[in-house]
């Protein structure tokens, strides 16, 4: 038997066990037993009475150089908060987890440097879900930060989750002339396969591009053969996995950058580099809910959201809720709360003129959302309660596109 | 070749495809597709990336010399898994039972908490990159001598169709991988162990059978060499003779380094660029050459062409390194004048690099980034003729030759599978695993139980038939009538063109039943099992074939058979049994048993005579 309390990872081992006797390296402890790295590099869960120290970890890792760069080429800024496109695996739990600093970007995608000088703030290292509204805020402002002082284009690593959140209150928080370009990956940095390689490179190349606005550049296909250049306010993820998860809803991408070409094709529609001059206008009021509602759905649900500011309903279809839960919406809209529709159905506009469901949300109060998606809608609400608490000014601001957010027209062909 | 003298061990890693209903990390069934029935298609970019512990292993590292896009070929019976666009499912569990099976065989002991490794594979055989593997046992032994080291549990790689394009059917198909210590000292013993270990696989009856499921992975050193993998053995057969090309090659190539020792030979790590002189060449190959670059082996000179296996050299295995970067070749003045290269370019170069006449020149043609990759391999390779044997994973060539592939991985390859959670092997799981009876103890129980010869035997006990043979026995059949229709019958109908798979084990069985029930001669059996692949029902196929015959109208066609040929059966006696019978039976057409018919004329012949 032998005390093992004090095995740190990376300690060398011997593991005496199924009468063999092999050398290795302690990983960690999970579910009861050591976990033990063999010369052949298989990991294997042994009982802790079966391995003995033998010598100490060496010490701390290496000191990465930096890395070089070409300050001839585009100034652009990488800010990074987290995600898979930066994750590392943990040896010591096993899990992936978000610790990559911007710098270390640079070092996992060799080619950037070849397309952009680059300066790295490091804002968080975050899995996205645990991002939060005061973030997006602090986001926003390192990004003004970065514009003002001469940066040609920022790149914005994230984790996809809620990515699009994140570009939607960025979008309205932030006047830019240069292209400000969220990017993750949905398959982990430590994989050969990953999509951050490519991701990264066509990102950079967007930064650098004649575009003027908040975009994510993401897969296109499966394939590893162009990314799509999203709007910031229509973008949403489409699938739990797949490399091509984002889609531009309610419009076409604004443009593409081919791999490993990186020509960046931009649409007619997208906002070009210099069309304004940056400003940042940063107050969010993040007392805003957001509900899917379904049937059956018991009314006291919506009870839940009073005392907020806004509340974004995901209805059915063209923006419809049960009887009992527009009375409730009635009273919430009566109590001070601004209530928008949205649909479920992600593609296509609110119209709550057709039935009578629609008549009675629309005497309760309730704002039509137009064409926007749930989630920019409740970014956009929390960015405008941030401005304004005048009912009529709230309605019109939600319904008029303030970032490209809505359309006046739904195009068809899409 | 004493081969004990010249210290010669192996061990081998043998590949098993495991005939699982799911993959071993998705749902998709376990079942090869033609390439025309893809549905999808899609490419990527693979790159080498650090371990947990940031290093990048030096064999991924040589793969990465070229920037190669792969494609992949998808199906309706692949996902998204495959894809690597979608996190694995937990491991399956019917293979890891048969892998812990195949452990409890062999006497080793299963790790209590199983890990899932990402073993780095970037030659895009792995749409990941990585290929997932576990080690599940440790430390067994086979009786025909060797220790088992370890067992593990891997998924398959996808199959290359041609060039950089991969079929993703076979991929995650579940493959258990025993490695075997260094344990054995002859060619014979390495084949006799993997002849063992494959008997241990199929004694599970549950392993993939026919080519390519299996393959066998040999480690191979002599004293003074190094240690080599040869990768992919397919046939059985060849295993000793692979062995004995590698013990061979391994002599030749430390025979070399004592003579470049003696000779002092070095390498002069400048290149030249010797282009102009190929302006009017007749070799095509260095004519549309953007660049050729001469390389100065001092010393070298008759070594670089030395045979070291039937048909290779020492310039092959140079010509193995340089072609990682992406050039079809190298040529080197051993070889040369020849190959539309006139002796007077061979001087010209050696002139160009003041090659004195004990040294070989190397020349290598491509583009700038790739001859002058291509030319640093070459030095590499030339400097590990001067250590003797490099270390080295080689894949097979035919008839038991083989080529360099890429260095030995290092542990750096394996970081773990963080979408997999570890699983544990609990005690009582593993006492009540069940142990199946070895092919070896069944032929032999075979032998005892039912009279076969040895040869019958062996033959049923390793057929892919053995589980339905044992079936049928089960269920009542005669062991010789369903061992011949298995063993035989199928086979025969098989070369006629019958299409013998659509015979389902229950079809087979149920006309063997059939006949054992009395209601069919088993000389019916061909044909009816014939008709019934054809697309008959069994009732039909009984009914049209052999309708049954009542035995009063036999005893009335034997009677008057034997009264038809009475001076002949009076001539013979009971000798006429045997041509009389042939008669019956053509008439009867396979109606009725031989043995009724048999007892029937004896009483008939008895009662004439």
């Amino acid at each position: 038997m032998t005390d093992t309390a004090g095995l740190q990872s990376g300690d060398q081992v011997r593991c005496r066990y199924a009468g063999t006797d092999l050398a290795g390296t302690f990983i960690t402890r999970r579910d009861g037993y050591a976990v033990v790295k063999l010369e052949s590099g298989y990991n294997i869960g042994i009982p802790e009475d079966a391995i003995t120290a033998t010598a100490a970890a060496s010490a701390a890792a290496p000191v990465m150089p930096p890395v070089p760069q070409n300050p001839d080429l585009p100034s652009v800024a990488i800010i990074s908060t987290g995600g898979t496109i930066a994750s590392r695996i943990d040896y010591r739990t096993g899990a992936v987890t978000s610790q990559f600093s911007a710098d270390d970007i640079l070092r996992a995608i060799p080619g950037l440097t070849g397309i952009a000088s680059f300066r790295s703030r490091q804002l968080a290292t975050i899995l996205s879900e645990n991002m939060q509204p005061a973030l997006w805020q602090e986001l926003a402002r390192a990004i003004h930060a970065e514009i003002r002082s001469g940066a040609g284009g920022v790149i914005v690593t994230h984790g996809t989750d809620t990515m699009s959140y994140s570009a939607a209150a960025v979008s309205f928080m932030l006047e830019t002339p240069v292209p400000v370009v969220f990017v993750g990956s949905q398959r982990s940095a430590d994989r050969p396969s990953s999509d951050n390689v490519m991701n990264g490179m066509c990102a950079a190349q967007a930064a650098i591009s004649d575009l003027g606005e908040v975009c994510v550049v993401m897969h296109a296909s499966t394939s590893d053969d162009r990314c799509a250049i999203h709007r910031g306010t229509r973008v949403r993820k489409m699938h739990t996995s797949r490399r091509d998860a984002f889609a531009s809803i309610g419009m076409a991408p604004l443009g593409t950058v081919a791999y490993p070409s990186l020509d960046v094709t931009l649409s007619p529609g997208a906002v070009r580099r210099g069309t304004t001059e940056p400003a940042l206008h940063d107050a969010l009021d993040d007392r805003v809910g957001m509900v899917t509602f379904y049937p059956g759905m018991d009314p006291a649900v919506i009870d839940g959201f009073a005392g907020y500011q806004g509340l974004v309903v995901s209805g059915t279809g063209l923006g419809h809720v049960s009887a009992g839960c527009i009375r409730q919406l009635a009273a919430l809209v009566r109590d001070g709360t601004a209530v928008v529709m949205t649909s479920q159905c992600l593609n296509g506009r609110v119209c709550d003129r057709v039935y009578d469901t629609g008549r009675d949300l629309l005497a309760a109060g309730v704002i039509e959302g137009e064409d926007m998606l749930p989630e920019v809608a409740m970014t956009k609400l929390m960015w405008v309660l941030g401005r304004t608490d005048d009912p009529d000014e709230v309605r019109d601001l939600m319904r008029t596109s303030l970032r490209g957010e809505l359309g006046r027209c739904s195009a068809h062909g899409l | 070749m004493d081969y004990k003298a010249i210290g010669l061990k192996a061990g081998i890693e043998i590949h098993q495809q495991l005939d699982t209903r799911e993959k071993l990390f998705c749902h998709c069934p376990t079942v090869l597709r033609d390439v025309l029935d893809r549905n999808g298609e899609f490419f990527r970019y693979l790159r080498a990336t650090e371990s947990e512990l940031g290093e990048i292993d030096r064999a991924a590292e040589e793969e990465m010399k070229q920037v190669r896009q792969f494609a992949y070929y998808a199906y309706d019976t692949t996902c998204l898994v495959e894809n690597d666009e979608e996190p694995p499912a937990p491991l399956n569990p019917e293979a890891m039972e048969i892998c812990l099976t195949l452990a409890k065989m062999t006497g080793a002991t299963p790790v209590p908490s199983v890990h899932v490794m990402r073993k780095l594979v970037i030659d895009g055989s792995n749409t990941s990159g990585f290929q997932r593997t576990a080690l599940v046992a440790l430390g067994g032994s086979v009786p025909a001598g060797a220790r088992i080291e370890t067992l593990c549990l891997e998924e398959e790689a996808a199959q290359r169709v041609e060039g950089d394009v991969f079929s993703l059917d076979r991929l995650g198909i579940p493959l258990v991988e025993i490695t075997t210590a260094p344990d054995m000292r002859t060619p014979e013993q390495v084949r006799e162990v993997a002849a063992y270990i494959g008997m241990l696989l199929r004694s599970t009856g549950r392993v993939k059978r026919g080519l390519g499921t299996i393959r066998q992975d040999i480690n191979i050193s002599i004293a003074g060499g190094a240690r080599v993998e040869i990768k992919g053995v397919q046939e059985l057969d060849l295993i000793d003779e692979v062995v004995r090309r590698e013990v061979a090659r391994q002599q030749h190539l430390i025979a070399i380094r004592d003579e470049l020792r003696a000779r002092g030979a070095a390498i002069h790590a400048v290149y030249f660029d010797v282009t102009g002189l190929f302006a009017a060449t007749k070799s095509a190959i260095l004519k549309k050459a953007p660049l050729i670059l001469a390389l100065r082996l001092i010393g070298f000179a008759g070594l670089v062409g030395r045979e070291i296996q039937p048909g290779r050299r020492l310039g092959s295995e140079m010509a193995d390194y340089a072609k990682k970067c992406g050039v079809g070749g190298i040529f080197h003045t051993d070889e040369l004048p020849a190959y539309g290269v006139t002796a007077e370019e061979v001087e010209a170069v050696r002139e160009a690099c003041h090659a004195d006449p004990g040294d070989c020149v190397v020349l290598v043609a491509a583009s700038r980034k790739k001859a002058e990759c291509a030319a640093q391999q070459v030095v590499r390779r030339a400097l590990l003729a001067l250590d003797g044997v490099p270390e080295e994973t080689r894949k097979m060539l035919e008839e038991g030759n083989t080529a360099y592939m890429r260095p030995l991985p290092g542990a750096a390859r394996m970081y773990p599978e963080t979408d997999v959670l570890p699983v544990a092997v609990p005690q009582a799981y593993w006492d009540g695993l069940f142990v199946p009876e070895l092919l070896s103890s069944k032929a032999e129980r075979f032998a005892a139980e039912y009279g076969f010869d040895d040869q019958l035997s062996r033959q049923l006990a390793f057929s892919e038939q053995c589980v339905l043979f044992e079936r049928a026995v089960a269920d009542g059949i005669r062991p010789m009538l369903a061992s011949r229709t298995l063993l035989a019958t199928i086979r025969e109908l098989k070369r006629d063109g019958v299409a013998v798979e659509r015979l389902t084990d229950a079809m087979i069985l149920q006309v063997l039943a059939r006949v054992e029930d009395g209601g069919l001669a088993k000389e019916a059996v061909p044909d009816v099992l014939r008709a019934v692949a054809g697309g008959k029902d069994l009732e039909t196929a009984a009914e049209e074939i052999a309708p049954p015959i009542a035995v009063d109208d036999l005893a009335v066609l034997v009677r008057r058979i034997v009264a038809e040929r009475e001076d002949f059966v009076k001539s013979r006696g009971m000798g006429s049994l045997g041509p009389l019978m042939g008669v019956v039976m053509k008439e009867v057409r396979g109606r009725v048993d031989g043995k009724v018919i048999a007892d029937l004329l004896k009483r008939e012949i008895a009662a004439m005579l």
